[in-house]
């Protein structure tokens, strides 16, 4: 497949820290493209760099085969985006707002476009409403609108599930979904949701501190056969030496505090609830842990720990 | 371009803000209105006492729609640079503040486009802005107290038109103080470029406008020459010249002259000057700037 945003050897430096350092990946047509990191690892930067807010210190970027700086216009003019928590101008409507950044975005819109476009993302009924007035979810709704509403190749969403109450999330999620595969866009999606981007993500690019830490299908990375399972307990041991004599043996993982971990694929958790239900070991929950956190962790947090204690 | 522009000057239409100086210009002007009508005598005594042994005045004539406009502008142009600043401190800043500048700036326009058209409609708000002065100072008073030949006190000596040599001068004035307030407006933006709310960038504008006022009415002869004529506060007053007259030998007064034609046209080209430094700059900033916010 094509590849439609292609990023090479991208450096960021604020003074001293660097933001962004020698990172490069590729997006190709079509991906939902998950960009994971935690707070500071430089998602935002990274992001911002691509929509021109910030001036990289090095390294090139292609989108859509042209060059960022040469031809920032035309590229602009394909791409939609949201950056962390939308903000419009609260004295304008919704309509209003959306007409207002159509007509910035070079295209067009006859007023029942845009109306479809807030029927869309479900604020029709408030096209007449001042944006101060809206709530948060509202806010990233019709930034999912503004996104869309010049018919953009490429979209970037800078946690775009920031301060949404579940039902917001969801709602965002099957967009991003939609947007994929019924319109055929390409979605860069940036989000501390680790769950929700193995949810929708078909590629994944993980960095810390600025630098890659890994990219790849996202189907490899979250792989359901190493799933872990955490069984909360009254007593670990005696729980622990029930389970070696059972088939699970070879599955018990590690015990933590009141907890012990089993590592086994997704689709044999429901066994194990049974195996245990036909025992008198009282359990207080089970669940599994989702595997992109499990990733996730292991390959960010293991150099800082180590860091940590050795200072 | 015209297209940014129409969407800048709708913004500022449609916010709440912008009517707060339309609202202090009528405010002000009023107050002085009503205070001349009713104790306009007073107040003309008090302005000609120190001509009064030399001239003989008649006061009802000399307090007329004009001199009311002209006293009105002394007043008003001084407070005029704050109601400008609000709106062009807010331009850059105000955007930033709300966290839709990051939003406009992923959409395709040029930075460069952007800050000529945020400049722009500074200044269309400004020609707004003393239009409605105008409108209040000018014809409300011609129509509250009439029109008679104008008297200008200038020091220890005045300057007078006939009724029909005035309304022109006043279009001068107008235009002249546009170009001043303009260069508020470009200060304003520059400052603006640097900060992401717009109080930091009023109040740094103001601050600068009052030191800068007070250098330029200051007499102190180290000051007179080698930094006063290089403030653009000097030149920002520099209207009042549209009504010094040339006088005849006789001390006639010389109908459609102006005493100093080439002074007004290098303060104006000064301010002109100073509007492009700051304007550029403000381009040159927003181009480097990382937008964080």
């Amino acid at each position: 497949m094509a590849s439609i945003v292609s990023v090479s050897h991208l450096s960021k430096h604020f003074r001293d820290l660097k933001a962004v350092d020698d990172l490069s990946f590729t997006v190709n047509e079509g991906d939902i493209y998950g960009f994971l990191g935690q707070n500071g690892a430089g998602k935002s930067t990274t992001i911002r760099i691509l929509l021109t807010l910030i001036e990289p210190t090095a390294g090139d970027i292609e989108i859509m085969g042209m060059n960022l700086k040469n031809h920032r216009k035309e590229i602009l003019q394909n791409v939609g985006a949201i950056i962390e928590k939308p903000d419009f101008y609260k004295y304008l409507t919704a309509q209003e707002n959306l007409s207002l950044f159509a007509k910035i975005s070079g295209v067009k819109v006859p007023s029942h476009k845009i109306k479809e476009q807030l029927e869309l993302v479900g604020l029709i009924d408030r096209a007449g409403s001042k944006v101060k007035t809206f709530s948060q979810g509202m806010k990233q709704r019709l930034g999912i609108a503004v996104a869309l509403i010049h018919d953009p190749k490429l979209i970037i969403l800078d946690e775009p599930m920031n301060g949404l109450d579940p039902q917001g999330i969801a709602d965002i999620r099957n967009l991003i979904l939609q947007l994929s595969k019924s319109m055929g866009k390409t979605v860069i999606v940036s989000s501390h949701l680790l769950n929700e981007i193995e949810l929708i993500a078909n590629r994944v690019l993980i960095i810390d501190k600025g630098k890659k830490v890994e990219e790849g299908a996202a189907a490899e990375l979250f792989d359901p056969a190493n799933t872990l399972v955490e069984l909360l307990v009254a007593d670990v041991e005696t729980t622990w030496n029930s389970l070696q004599q059972t088939s699970w043996k070879d599955n018990l993982y590690a015990k933590e505090g009141t907890t012990i971990l089993l590592r086994m694929h997704r689709n044999d958790i429901p066994m194990l609830f049974k195996t245990l239900s036909s025992t008198d070991i009282p359990i207080y929950s089970l669940s599994p842990r989702h595997s992109l956190e499990d990733y996730f962790l292991n390959i960010t947090t293991q150099n800082r720990h180590v860091e940590t204690f050795a200072n | 371009m015209w297209k940014l522009l129409q969407i800048e000057l709708f913004k500022i239409y449609k916010r709440p803000r912008t009517y707060i100086a339309f609202g202090a210009v009528m405010a002000i002007v009023a107050v002085v209105q009503v205070a001349l009508r009713y104790d306009g005598k007073s107040y003309i005594d008090f302005m000609m006492s120190g001509l009064s042994d030399t001239f003989e005045f008649q006061n009802d004539k000399v307090l007329n729609g004009y001199l009311v406009c002209f006293i009105i502008l002394n007043t008003l142009l001084i407070h005029v640079p704050l109601l400008v600043t609000l709106i062009a401190a807010d331009e850059v800043a105000g955007e930033a503040n709300m966290g839709t500048l990051r939003l406009l700036m992923t959409k395709p326009v040029s930075r460069t486009q952007l800050i000529l058209v945020k400049f722009a409609a500074s200044v269309i708000y400004v020609i707004l802005l003393l239009m409605w002065m105008a409108v209040l100072a000018l014809l409300i008073s011609i129509l509250i107290f009439g029109t008679n030949d104008m008297v200008v006190l200038r020091n220890d000596s005045f300057h007078q038109m006939q009724a029909n040599d005035v309304v022109w001068r006043y279009v001068m004035a107008f235009g002249y103080a546009t170009v001043a307030m303009s260069t508020v407006a470009a200060l304003s933006l520059l400052l603006s470029v640097f900060a992401d709310n717009a109080v930091g960038p009023i109040v740094a504008t103001i601050s600068i406008v009052i030191v800068l006022t007070i250098l330029s009415e200051m007499n102190i002869p180290l000051y007179d020459k080698t930094v006063k004529p290089y403030l653009f506060t000097s030149h920002m007053v520099a209207w009042k010249g549209f009504f010094y007259v040339k006088s005849t030998e006789e001390g006639e007064t010389i109908k459609g002259s102006i005493e100093n034609l080439p002074a007004i046209g290098r303060s104006f080209l000064i301010l002109v000057i100073y509007i492009c430094l700051f304007v550029g700059s403000a381009v040159v900033c927003f181009k480097k700037k990382d937008i964080l916010s």
